[in-house]
């Protein structure tokens, strides 16, 4: 009895790890030997799958892990969105993952130590309706994007916890220095940062921002509630000091997260605009860094968000519609010629406070946003799959 | 019927159009049409049906009314003819409504004139479509979904609205960036500066003008709106006005309308309709130069704000001194009727009328079509209000330059109004033949 209770909820656990993962709540009933069932060994140095061609539908991984560290399994789609995973498969152990899958192509991987891309396989799934007409370039373009979304997460951490560790020191002075780069990474890839709803309004909502009945001193959390106290405050409080933790257990969500983010090639062109919209709305008007004046800094950092997208983007685009990547690259160009005359040296992010942009730059830097955001808004239509 | 807009032959033929979006309304202009004539309604019906979910209720809406509903029966609702001799929206009939805007060229270096001569040929083409009645490119529905629509829309449904739409260039166009710099007509004048002008530079100059004119707010401003779209990158809208309550008449039959001060100004306008006035007085002629001009004229546009209210709490007797015209009919001093032939003589020396009066000015006479405003208050509490002024003539020198000057000086006006805003433009000749566009003869192609 206590065998069999013991069993069925370890499927129970499966199970449910599935449906957080796929959103699938069927049951686990596949056995061993069965259509459904794919035997994963995983070594130190291999990934090995019992079956490479499998029928759509419910899928079941059996996980044994031969090796000497402790790794982890995926299955992604072709774009590396993550169908399901399964962390912290000790050495000798065996683990099972459920997923339901479309036809199409998938990868298992294997990462021995947790780490890195993983060791992958090729597998299909088939039958079960039509599949999916991809473009394997847009797929690629989605994979790397997906990666630099990860990778400005992971860089974005230690500059978040050198900015907080500042506050919680107290140090001002070394606090003020550190918000500006603390926010880079996610000013680059905010939309998809923002697609989760949750993070954001923790991390980057801005005093008028707030839902009525939101108390300033109790809900607004986040970047700018520092930001006010370091610049207009001009001290550092104890809320602050726990805000600043606050600040870093959200990031970690999200870096946690971005991996999962729906990314297709529609959505990163439409990012790329809403990044240029985000300039066009909160960073030309000195909005967005009210007390601060960094607005330039997040200038910059949504305009390489954006040409991210872009060059990944642009091998299809460019092919699709020559007139309109031509006219981007200009328009990129431009603006980003136009930002360098606001900072000394070009690899630092040493930006000239937005107090002392004056009204004819404003309006400048405006009508270089325009013109690259007016062509940019043309970019999904070049790389949606017809 | 085009080929493009002839019903598709089978249900599976409509389906498949549907399914692909965009093929239904590419072939057919009017398919988004804001003022479908009865011809056009019927090629509708084959686009109509291929265009989906989206277009069918809007297409049944149309074709469900009767014919009188549909037809633009309304003068005001008309669509004035785009090419000609002449611009349109000059000595057309003033229309109630404007939307004027000035732009800059941004785009730089050696590729520059090639992308302003590009941008003015689909701004030409765009005008056209839209001073019809239609929507740009290809429409304002219909198309991709992952893609914004060509044509932003708030004008579908509406009439043409007897929409002009005016290209004028401005001389900060004719520097070294263009290959422009030997083309400025010398008429084409910066204006010297008068006494009392308070400019604001934010609201004054542009190296090109757009001037909207239509009978409904929504179609000038729509038109305003795509052509700065369609012109993002190459330039940038740098100020631009909304007017309404037209303060001109170039129609000699109607009454001269009110300006903001209650008055009526400008009688002796120059009518649309009187050719040798317009020859005379307005149209640049082969003599004129240069050759890109002819046919084409001088604008002036002023920002002219009043001091509304130290102007109601002065009494009628001054109100009517200071204009030289009783307030009731508009009649010159000492006359009945507003058209009445004034006595300059019994006027006060500095009255307005007799200042302004083409007998007083070696006979320079102007066809102005002007726009009262009112931009919201001031942060005082002050109507931010006046008269837009638009003034066209054969040439700035004899006609904006000397009046101005006058009334700069004398005018007891003066204490009710400060010029805020200025720029004169070159407005070249219409468009006509198959190869033309707004300044192809400025640029000296074809």
């Amino acid at each position: 009895m206590r065998a069999a209770v013991r069993i069925s909820l370890a499927s129970a656990t499966a199970v449910a790890l599935a449906t957080v993962a796929t959103g699938c709540t069927e049951k686990s009933d596949a056995k061993s030997g069965d259509d459904h069932l794919i035997e994963v060994t995983a070594t130190d140095d291999q990934c090995d799958v019992s079956k490479k061609e499998f029928p759509a539908g419910h899928i079941e991984l059996a996980i044994e892990n031969k090796g000497s560290k402790v790794t982890e399994v995926y299955v992604l789609y072709p774009d590396d969105r993550i169908v399901t995973e399964r962390e912290n498969i000790g050495p000798g152990t065996k683990q099972k993952v459920t997923a339901t899958v479309k036809a199409g192509s998938y990868q298992i991987a294997c990462k021995p130590g947790m780490k890195g891309k993983g060791i992958r396989q090729q597998v299909k799934a088939t039958g079960g309706g039509k599949t999916v007409k991809r473009d394997p370039k847009l797929d690629a373009a989605v994979a790397a994007y997906r990666t630099y979304v990860q990778q400005q997460a992971d860089e974005t951490l230690p500059l978040a916890e050198e900015f907080a560790k500042a506050v919680k020191d107290g140090d001002l002075e070394a606090a003020k220095k550190a918000y500006a780069p603390s926010r880079i990474g996610w000013e680059r890839t905010e939309p998809v940062a923002e697609s989760f709803g949750d993070i954001d309004p923790k991390v980057d909502v801005r005093e008028d921002g707030l839902e009525e009945g939101q108390d300033l001193e109790k809900d607004w959390t986040g970047w700018h509630r520092l930001e006010r106290s370091l610049w207009k405050d001009k001290k550092i409080t104890d809320r602050d000091k726990k805000l600043a933790n606050l600040l870093i257990k959200d990031l970690e969500d999200w870096q946690n997260r971005v991996g999962k983010a729906e990314i297709d090639p529609t959505s990163m062109a439409n990012g790329a605009k809403e990044l240029l919209d985000e300039v066009a709305t909160g960073k030309v008007t000195g909005e967005e860094e009210r007390y601060s004046h960094t607005d330039l800094v997040d200038f910059k950092a949504n305009v390489e968000g954006a040409q991210k997208s872009y060059e990944l983007l642009k091998p299809v685009a460019s092919k699709n519609d020559p007139a309109l990547t031509k006219e981007l690259d200009k328009q990129f160009k431009a603006l980003n010629d136009l930002l360098d005359k606001y900072r000394e040296d070009k690899s630092s992010y040493e930006f000239t406070s937005y107090e002392k942009v004056g009204k004819a730059e404003q309006k400048e830097l405006s009508d270089g946003v325009n013109a690259l955001a007016e062509p940019l808004s043309k970019l999904a239509a070049a790389v949606v799959v017809k | 019927m085009s080929e493009e807009t002839r019903p598709p032959a089978t249900a599976d033929e409509a389906a498949a159009t549907e399914a692909t979006g965009t093929t239904a309304a590419t072939g057919d202009v009017s398919a988004n049409a804001a003022a479908p004539s009865r011809r056009s309604l019927l090629a509708l019906g084959g686009a109509g049906l291929a265009l989906g979910a989206a277009a069918a209720g809007g297409t049944a809406l149309a074709l469900g009314g009767k014919d009188d509903d549909i037809a633009p029966v309304a003068e005001s609702g008309a669509a004035v003819p785009f090419r000609g001799a002449h611009q349109a929206g000059i000595a057309t009939a003033v229309q109630d409504r404007l939307h004027f805007a000035s732009f800059d060229v941004t785009a730089t270096g050696e590729g520059a004139r090639a992308e302003l001569i590009a941008l003015l040929k689909e701004w030409t083409k765009a005008a056209e479509l839209m001073t019809q009645g239609h929507p740009v490119g290809e429409g304002a529905y219909g198309g991709l979904a992952e893609a914004p629509p060509d044509d932003t829309g708030e004008a579908l449904g509406l009439k043409p609205a007897r929409l002009t739409l005016t290209i004028g260039f401005g001389p900060s166009l004719f520097d070294e960036r263009f290959g422009l710099k030997g083309k400025r007509p010398k008429a084409l004048v910066d204006l010297p500066k008068f006494p009392g002008d308070n400019l604001d530079p934010a609201r004054s100059g542009g190296d090109l003008c757009v001037q909207a004119c239509a009978d409904d707010p929504q179609v000038a401003v729509h038109a305003i709106r795509n052509l700065a779209r369609i012109g993002f990158g190459t330039v940038a809208m740098r100020w631009s006005q909304l007017g309404f309550g037209k303060t001109s008449s170039t129609t000699p039959d109607a009454q001269t309308p009110r300006n903001m001060m209650g008055f009526k100004d400008g009688t002796r306008n120059v009518a649309g309709t009187d050719t040798k006035n317009l020859g005379k007085h307005v149209w640049v002629s082969e003599k004129d130069g240069p050759d890109w001009m002819v046919g084409g004229s001088y604008l002036v546009a002023r920002r002219i704000r009043m001091n509304i209210e130290t102007w109601d709490r002065t009494s009628l007797k001054e109100q009517e001194d200071i204009f030289g015209r009783s307030k009731g009919e508009g009649a010159p001093v000492g006359k009945k009727r507003e058209r009445d032939e004034p006595n300059l003589k019994a006027m006060k020396p500095e009255a307005h009328v007799r200042l302004a009066h083409p007998d007083n000015n070696g006979g320079a006479l102007m066809l102005r079509r002007g726009y009262s405003f009112t931009d919201g208050t001031d942060g005082l509490g002050r109507l931010d209000a006046g008269l837009f002024f638009l003034a066209y003539q054969r040439d700035v020198r004899d006609a904006f330059i000397p009046v101005q000057r006058q009334l700069a000086g004398k005018d007891v006006l003066n204490e009710y109004i400060q010029h805020v805003g200025s720029a004169v433009f070159a407005v070249p000749p219409g468009v006509h033949g198959d190869n033309s566009w707004w300044g192809s003869a400025l640029f000296g192609e074809k």
